[in-house]
């Protein structure tokens, strides 16, 4: 007998067993029937506000961006740009609004690459579920994430005088368009999320991708200002199209063809990854 | 205690019925083959685990234990050959094989973001059960792992012991027919590992099949009715534990004597008696030598006796991995990378 069993004798005398309770618990269900889908991303979704719930410094990174870009831009360079810091609020909000909800969806693959490394993405896939389930649940969750971050750029807007033309009702649709426009981009993330080796991978390549995306468009400054090969190039970020939209929504003059183009986009990005986030997922 | 003898003397009866009425095998592995990059990290892999079996699958680190369960779990596809878990096969039936098995892995398989309560949930509402049932079926799982005053804390929280026993909960949510454990004790204190231990006889105890990975003979033959030795991707032995230690030897005698001065007459009795060669140990009074069995080593016993050799005291140990390995191998165990991170 080692001296290691020798121990746990000791210390299995002293505490009282649960094996039977163990036995009873083992012998006391029924497998109920398979979840539907629908079932199956809510309960994913329920999980990732659960993280939200248990991990809020996550929500650090969604709460500052927007203060530091609005505040940044509006005062240092909101003079020199348009003439006033007024002006200038009215024409960068929507675009610092919209960057901030896209920041946002590179989280999704991080949240989904630390699944992987930890280990619990295991246990989901030996699970006889849905398989886009585990994908689709988190990015319902991340939309408290896309809220939160689309209410502080707009609570600190209009705090420092920005002024819808088109009222609660734009705002609100520019918000809804910005939503379904990073679901579509979220699936993008998720799939770098699969590929790369760790979480910080994913943040730091993420950003890699959306700092060009966002400054070489009209969020800060008008492209007519720009070099004329730079303006064409700018022409074609769907960043630019996403912000020329929101800016059109709150102003009231957006045309159907701006939002059509930004649904457009969405829906390729989501039927580009969506599939090869599943594929990639079932192999993770 | 009670427990224990009371499985004492079930597990045989057990053992008989599932020999005796079903000839089919919970888990068939022919050939199983899978390669990352240059390493061949499982070379042809045959297993037949019978149903209601404990089995061991016992191997260094690297031996490639653990790519073998994730292919049997669906969670890898093999390069060659095929499996079958209770006749489906793993990769064109991988759904029918999911709702059959479960799987606790070595990394952490459940949130440690959530609580333990909201682990057990989340696996509830996964396999079907309604919010309140999911609830109550946690509540009861807590309880009977004895984590119901651990049940609101974050699992990140919690200890390696604790750890293992909500992953192992997490598994059972539903009873699965088959169960894989991916070395479940490593890193646990000895206290928590005897808790891991009941829980997987209670597991066999109410008819699940067990194929547990481990590194530790020890525990392959505490709760393994059958055990596969694997080695850089094979099979290298099979058999029931007691046919496996005989291939090796049953271990070491290790005695200590009343007298070191008595130390090198000692060693040339052993050596005699035993027919092998004894060998001093670190403290001055102490030998060791390696023994085909107990009858050897009392007869060895008895020669020292018979030459006037007191003996404080002497224990039989059990032959460690690394003695099998160097009696089926021919060479240490060594541990290599499990090349299997993607």
């Amino acid at each position: 007998m080692s001296e290691a069993t020798e121990t746990a004798r000791v210390a299995r005398a002293t505490e009282p067993t649960t094996s039977e309770a163990t036995i009873r618990a083992l012998s006391s269900v029924e497998r109920p029937p398979r979840p539907g889908a629908a079932s199956v991303a809510l309960t994913f979704a329920w999980r990732g506000l659960l993280k939200i719930k248990h991990v809020p410094e996550q929500l650090f990174d969604v709460t500052l961006t927007p203060v530091m870009f609005t505040l940044m831009f509006t005062y240092l360079f909101g003079g020199a740009i348009e003439g006033s810091t007024g002006d200038y609020l009215q024409y960068l909000l929507p675009g610092v609004l919209a960057m901030t909800v896209i920041f946002t969806t590179v989280y999704s693959g991080v949240t989904l690459n630390t699944d992987v490394t930890k280990g619990v993405v295991d246990r989901f896939r030996s699970l006889p579920i849905w398989r886009a389930g585990p994908l689709v649940g988190p990015l319902l969750s991340d939309t408290a994430r896309y809220v939160l971050a689309a209410v502080v750029t707009l609570v600190l807007g209009l705090a420092l005088g920005f002024r819808p033309d088109a009222g609660v009702a734009g705002v609100v649709a520019a918000v809804a368009l910005l939503l379904v426009f990073a679901f579509g981009l979220a699936w993008a993330f998720s799939a770098l999320g699969l590929v790369m080796k760790t979480p910080n991978g994913v943040m730091n390549l993420g950003f890699t991708l959306l700092f060009p995306l966002t400054f070489a468009s009209n969020v800060f400054v008008r492209p007519e200002t720009m070099p004329s090969w730079l303006e064409t190039v700018v022409g074609f970020n769907p960043m630019t199209h996403l912000v020329t939209a929101e800016r059109g929504l709150m102003a009231g003059t957006a045309s159907a063809g701006d939002v059509w183009l930004v649904l457009a986009e969405a829906a390729a990005l989501a039927a580009i990854f969506a599939p090869l986030t599943v594929r990639l997922y079932r192999r993770a | 205690m009670c427990y224990v003898s009371a499985m004492a003397s079930s597990s045989p009866s057990a053992l008989a019925t599932s020999n005796g009425s079903a000839p089919r095998f919970a888990i068939e592995a022919e050939g199983l083959v899978k390669v990352f990059g240059e390493t061949r990290a499982v070379d042809g892999v045959n297993l037949e685990v019978p149903v209601g079996a404990v089995y061991g699958v016992l191997g260094p680190n690297g031996a490639g234990k653990t790519t073998a369960i994730r292919m049997l779990a669906t969670l890898l596809r093999p390069d060659a050959g095929s499996a079958r878990v209770l006749g489906r096969d793993v990769v064109a039936e991988a759904d029918e094989v999911r709702a059959l098995v479960s799987l606790t892995g070595q990394l952490a398989s459940v949130d440690e973001d959530l609580t333990g309560h909201e682990n057990l949930v989340l696996m509830g509402r996964l396999l079907g059960f309604k919010r309140d049932a999911a609830r109550e079926r946690a509540g009861e799982l807590l309880d009977a792992f004895g984590l119901a005053e651990a049940a609101s804390k974050q699992v990140k929280k919690y200890s390696g012991g604790m750890r293992r026993r909500i992953d192992i909960a997490a598994s059972i949510v539903v009873t699965p027919q088959v169960m894989f454990l991916d070395e479940p004790t490593t890193g646990l204190d000895p206290r928590a590992r005897n808790g891991v231990w009941e829980i997987i006889r209670a597991l066999a105890a109410q008819g699940t099949t067990v194929l547990l990975t481990t590194q530790y003979l020890d525990e392959a033959d505490q709760l393994a009715e059958r055990i596969a030795v694997i080695d850089r991707g094979k099979v290298i032995a099979e058999g029931t534990p007691s046919q496996l230690k005989a291939s090796v030897g049953s271990g070491s005698l290790h005695v200590r004597l009343l007298d070191p001065e008595d130390r090198s007459r000692a060693e040339s009795v052993l050596s005699d008696a035993i027919g092998a060669r004894a060998s001093a140990a670190p403290d001055p009074a102490a030998l060791s030598a390696n023994v085909s069995g107990p009858e050897v080593a009392s007869y060895a016993l008895a020669e020292l006796g018979r030459a006037g050799i007191d003996v404080a005291e002497f224990s039989l140990g059990q032959p460690s991995l690394d003695e099998v390995f160097l009696a089926l191998t021919g060479r240490p165990a060594e541990t290599t990378e499990e090349g299997e991170d993607e």
